[in-house]
């Protein structure tokens, strides 16, 4: 009988432009019963910029390259699927997660036909409009897999970049589920993963000029979700509220989550010989 | 103004001033100046000409506008069925239009085929007003150039000082640019000193973009007017086509400095649409154009729309046709 | 020289009283403190009336009257015969037309022909719209049985009165809401009248309230906790703080602010008609339009011939009354307009644009302000920057059209953008990048109740104008 294998541990580090960074405070925090990178302000800042970085190549490429990206996310998870239920998390949620990528998948080349559409004008024009993602979207994630993926998923399907502020509680699900990302040829910055505390990165993020849109589904305290909109209003970020109740992650998304991060553009050209 | 902007026309058409004659030098140059100058949006450019009729002018401006209107009348007769008779009539309206008022201006010219030049020019004699003969196979020019010419030679010599001819469209459509030119600048040769209006026949040019080159064929060859239409086709005389029109002879203008005249002709019928045609002089062209010499209305019937209205401007009542001559 | 005779509308059509009350519950009343204001006629700073400001008991009073018309009447009421409510006042203001442009030019300054042939068939248009969809709300692509949202607190801005004001009331009443609209202080009178209309087709008291005011009527509406919706059309400063007094909160919120559109001219434009476009884009209604092409971008290949084009057309520019039917440019709506549209343009000669306006003779009343250009500009300019909000445009030029594009992104502001090229590859290319949420290409200054218009960025969020415009007034 030999000895039990030393285990080689992980560090759970940061998310940010395609790179797996420390926190550049060089803080952590125990959570999950692991080191875990304690995000600062000035993470949230070089997320900003992966992000924005990201944001011509990703919302440039085709819907069906994006669709196939996405879809690689679910095979990658697929194949990690016991690493996930590894974490605690039942294997019925990482099912649905990894579904709910394939969903989100599929819409990349119909949300356009869905929410846009021709406009009889009265006159000699053509006349079209079409959504387009609004930029870089911050996302407070909730602590549920299914959660975190509902949120993710949808912002970046259209073209969108994220900056996602994990679940104070829950991190490790996340950064494994960067390292998933890492491996799905989703271009470095698309999603940018941040762990620690949201009640400390949020105002950053609610607050950031260059930031167009925030999700305050996830946070929970109402004096928080107030100021963090009030901040938003400074560029006039979209805000997707906290809802009256708990979500339901295993509900039929919809389309709001996605049309949120959605910009109508309406493009007119005159009809002549 | 002039200066300035001839010098940055010429780099919008890809040329110089210098090599301005070059571009008729072969098919290809010709082909390339005139694909080179601006095109023209259609919906944009009706949609100027339409606000421009909402123009509306009252009272003094427009009881001046309406004599204005009456001098540049190319009274017009183009008929298979024209006698002496008929164009002696004719040529006694157009010295006095308005019997009834000697303060009522002539009309321009009297517009006749070459048959009638002759009858035309004895009753004239002496009044100051143009006789224009139609020339080059009118309307549809479809006859050798020697034909054509020995026709405008033959109209000259029979006293016309005006000849309106006609384009080759046919080969304008095909795309013979160096055809049209050439054939224009041979016409307006063998009329001397007689002016040269070219029909440029709008109404088969089917773009505005070919309205603009061949409006640029025309003055390039030594046009003195450019003209709308024939009035034998369908589509006459409109405001967009003669909005382009007054475009190109005020960018021909800057470029060139030789000032080229406009006669819209055609379905012009109404003292209204006359005065929609003098504010797209006024708006687009300018103050210049705004004379007999520079702009016609090639007409018949509108004369009689302006006698009515003048009449109802000076009596303050509506008055009938009952009161007009006829002819 | 054709000078053309004045052709005035007549001012006989319109019956403006001396004073207004506050529109609430189907009726005119008089504010709890008996404030009001007076609205003049910009054109000549002749008063038109004594219209009454609504404090905060009056916008109290309005809010209950929509609600309980919301609660007892208007949400319960089948589609169809909402829609037939809708349709009624959509043919009132046809036939009424001639009486509201005339209202509108007076109370407002801007041309007749503008308001006669622009605002108020694009408002009968957008009544007659959003009829239609009353009926059709489970057609619309948000679900089987989208519900409203309540009652809608709506502020608009004095640049399109009566066309902002049925941009927010047709789609709110298609949805199902009843709706509490503050006009702007300066031009109250058309929506006054509207109020008239809504009597006339008897639509059911409190589903339309007019309360009439400035600044603080409207800061007491959407910050009123009886609301459910905010739509405001105006300032990003005020569609900011709008923003965020409405945190935390469950008022759905959608913003049409400013922009500092971009106006790209490239060297194989028609040009006869981008001049037009150039033109219609900066000095329709004053320039006073927060889409308004106020930064033109030309090729620099082009620079010359196009501005001298576009000064010779603006020497065309036929400023003064707006009852002429032959009047291009009106007077600017205020005073205190004209003291900001001065000073940014004084700033623009201080930083050393050149300033160039076509001579012209402004009338000795009023308030006035020619149409003018300023070439060398930079984007470091403010006047390249700020919203001006009057008739003066900004000449810049670009390279290529990647430089062009840079440039005309190069803003907080994403409302509207222009495109003048033949090159239909080109064009696509360009609406493609160009962040705005209208692009027009080889036109400018369209608008049609089918077609979505509504901001990127600080321009504002949610559209007006389609079937996107529904979803602003939908619970979804």
């Amino acid at each position: 009988m030999s000895e039990a294998r030393v285990a080689v541990r992980k560090t759970y580090k940061l998310f940010i432009g395609g790179k797996f960074p420390r926190s550049e405070s060089g803080r952590s925090y125990i959570a999950q019963d692991a080191n875990v990178a304690l995000a600062s302000r000035k993470d949230v800042r070089d997320a900003v910029v992966a992000a924005r970085a990201a944001v011509k190549g990703w919302s440039g490429a085709t819907a069906y390259n994006r669709g196939q990206i996405l879809y690689r996310v679910a095979e990658m998870l697929e194949g990690r699927r016991d690493q996930f239920v590894g974490l605690g998390l039942s294997a019925g949620e990482v099912d649905e997660a990894i579904d709910r990528w394939v969903w989100y998948a599929g819409w990349s080349d119909k949300i356009t036909q869905v929410y846009g559409g021709a406009n009889p004008v009265a006159g000699p024009y053509f006349n079209l409009s079409a959504p387009e993602p609004t930029g870089v979207v911050g996302l407070a994630a909730p602590p549920s897999f299914l959660g975190l993926v509902s949120v993710i998923a949808p912002a970046i399907v259209t073209g969108n970049t994220a900056i996602v502020l994990a679940a104070k509680d829950a991190p490790l699900a996340a950064v494994t589920l960067a390292e998933v990302l890492a491996t799905s040829d989703l271009p470095g910055g698309v999603v940018n993963i941040l762990t620690g505390d949201p009640a400390e990165t949020a105002p950053w993020l609610a607050a950031h000029m260059d930031v167009n849109a925030i999700d305050l589904t996830a946070v929970t305290d109402p004096a928080l979700a107030t100021s963090l909109e009030e901040a938003a209003a400074g560029n006039l970020k979209r805000v997707l509220r906290p809802p009256l109740t708990a979500p339901d992650w295993s509900a039929d998304p919809g389309l709001t989550r996605m049309t949120a991060y959605l910009e109508t553009k309406t493009v007119w050209h005159p009809k002549g010989i | 103004m002039a200066l300035g902007s001839t010098r940055t026309l010429v780099r919008m058409t890809a040329t110089t001033a210098s090599d301005l004659s070059s571009v008729t030098s072969s098919d290809a140059a010709l082909r390339a100046f005139l694909h080179g100058l601006p095109g023209v949006d259609q919906v944009g450019a009706e949609q100027r000409a339409a606000m421009l009729g909402t123009r509306s002018i009252k009272t003094t401006a427009k009881a001046w506008a309406i004599d204005l209107a009456i001098r540049m009348v190319d009274l017009t007769t183009l008929e298979g069925a024209d006698t002496p008779g008929k164009v002696r009539a004719l040529c006694a309206k157009a010295r006095r239009p308005d019997p009834a008022d000697p303060t009522c201006p002539p009309v321009a010219a009297i517009c006749v085929y070459p048959a009638m030049v002759p009858v035309a020019v004895e009753a004239l004699a002496g009044s100051g007003i143009h006789t224009a003969s139609v020339a080059t196979a009118f309307p549809s020019g479809q006859a050798p150039l020697e034909v054509k010419l020995a026709d405008t030679r033959a109209a000259v010599a029979a006293g016309a000082d005006e000849i309106d001819m006609v384009i080759n469209r046919g080969a304008f459509l095909s795309g013979r640019y160096l055809e049209v030119f050439e054939e224009i600048a041979a016409v307006k040769q063998a009329c001397g000193d007689a002016h040269l209006k070219v029909i440029l026949e709008t109404g088969e040019l089917a773009t505005y973009d070919n309205v603009r080159r061949a409006s640029w064929i025309g003055m390039l060859a030594g046009g003195d007017f450019i003209k709308t239409s024939t009035g034998k086709v369908p589509v006459a005389a409109t405001l967009p086509v003669t909005l382009v029109m007054l475009e190109a002879v005020r960018d021909f203008r800057d470029l060139t400095g030789r000032q080229v005249g406009v006669k819209p002709a055609g379905g012009i019928r109404t003292t209204k649409d006359a005065v929609k045609y003098l504010v797209l002089v006024n708006e687009t062209a300018g103050d210049d154009w705004l004379d007999p010499d520079w702009f016609r209305f090639g007409a018949s019937t509108l004369l009689n729309d302006l006698l009515m209205q003048r009449t109802k401007l000076t009596t303050g009542v509506y008055s009938g046709p009952d009161y007009f001559t006829l002819d | 020289m054709f000078e053309y005779a004045p052709a005035p509308e007549s001012r006989a059509v319109v019956d403006i009283k001396a004073s207004y009350g506050l529109f609430i519950d189907g009726a005119f009343s008089d504010p709890a403190d008996g404030a009001s204001f007076k609205t003049i006629n910009p054109a000549s700073e002749e008063v038109l009336s004594e219209v009454a400001e609504g404090g905060p008991a009056d916008v109290d009073r309005a809010v209950a009257a929509a609600r309980k018309a919301y609660d007892k009447v208007w949400s319960r009421m089948p589609g169809r015969d909402r829609a037939k409510y809708l349709y009624r006042i959509a043919r009132i203001i046809q036939e009424r037309g001639r009486e509201l442009a005339v209202l509108e030019s007076l109370d407002n300054g801007k041309p007749i022909r503008e308001s006669r042939d622009v605002d108020i068939p694009l408002v009968a248009a957008h009544f007659f719209y959003y009829a239609g969809w009353a009926d059709k709300l489970p057609y619309a692509g948000f679900g089987p049985a989208p519900r409203p949202l309540g009652v809608a607190a709506q502020v608009i801005p004095w640049n399109f009165p009566l066309l902002m004001l049925a941009w927010k009331i047709a789609p709110a009443l298609a949805a199902g809401n009843t709706v509490v609209l503050k006009p702007a202080e300066t031009t109250p009178l058309t929506a006054l009248l509207f109020a008239e209309i809504c009597q006339q087709a008897d639509l059911p008291p409190g589903v339309v309230n007019i309360v009439t005011g400035a600044g603080d009527t409207g800061r007491a509406l959407v910050e009123h906790a009886g609301v459910d919706k905010i739509a405001f059309t105006g300032s990003t400063e005020v569609g900011k703080a709008i923003a965020r007094s409405a945190a935390g909160s469950r008022k759905k919120v959608t913003l049409e602010l400013g922009g500092k559109a971009a106006n790209v001219l490239f060297e194989d434009a028609p040009i006869d008609q981008a001049v037009e476009g150039i033109v219609n884009g900066i000095f329709f209604n004053q320039g006073h339009v927060c889409c308004a092409g106020s930064r033109l971008l030309v090729q620099e290949s082009v620079y010359e011939p196009v501005l001298a084009s576009l000064k010779r057309r603006m020497a065309r520019l036929r400023v003064g009354d707006p009852l002429d039917k032959n009047t291009d440019i009106g007077a600017i709506n205020s005073a205190a307009q004209l003291e900001r549209i001065r000073t940014l343009s004084d700033i623009g000669g201080e930083e050393g644009a050149e300033r160039w306006s076509p001579p012209c003779d402004l009338p000795d009343n009023g308030f006035w302000f020619a149409p003018t250009i300023f070439t060398g500009v930079t984007q470091a300019h403010r006047i390249a920057r700020e919203e001006i909000f009057g008739p003066v445009l900004s000449v810049l030029t670009f390279r290529t059209p990647a430089e062009a594009v840079e440039k005309a992104n190069n803003t907080p502001y994403g409302l509207s953008a222009g495109v003048w090229t033949e090159k239909g590859s080109r064009i696509l290319w360009m609406a493609d990048r160009l962040r705005a949420g209208v692009v027009w290409a080889n036109t400018f200054n369209k608008f049609d109740p089918t077609s979505p218009f509504g901001g990127y960025k600080e321009s504002g969020y949610g559209r007006e104008g389609g079937r996107h415009g529904l979803e602003a007034y939908l619970d979804v």
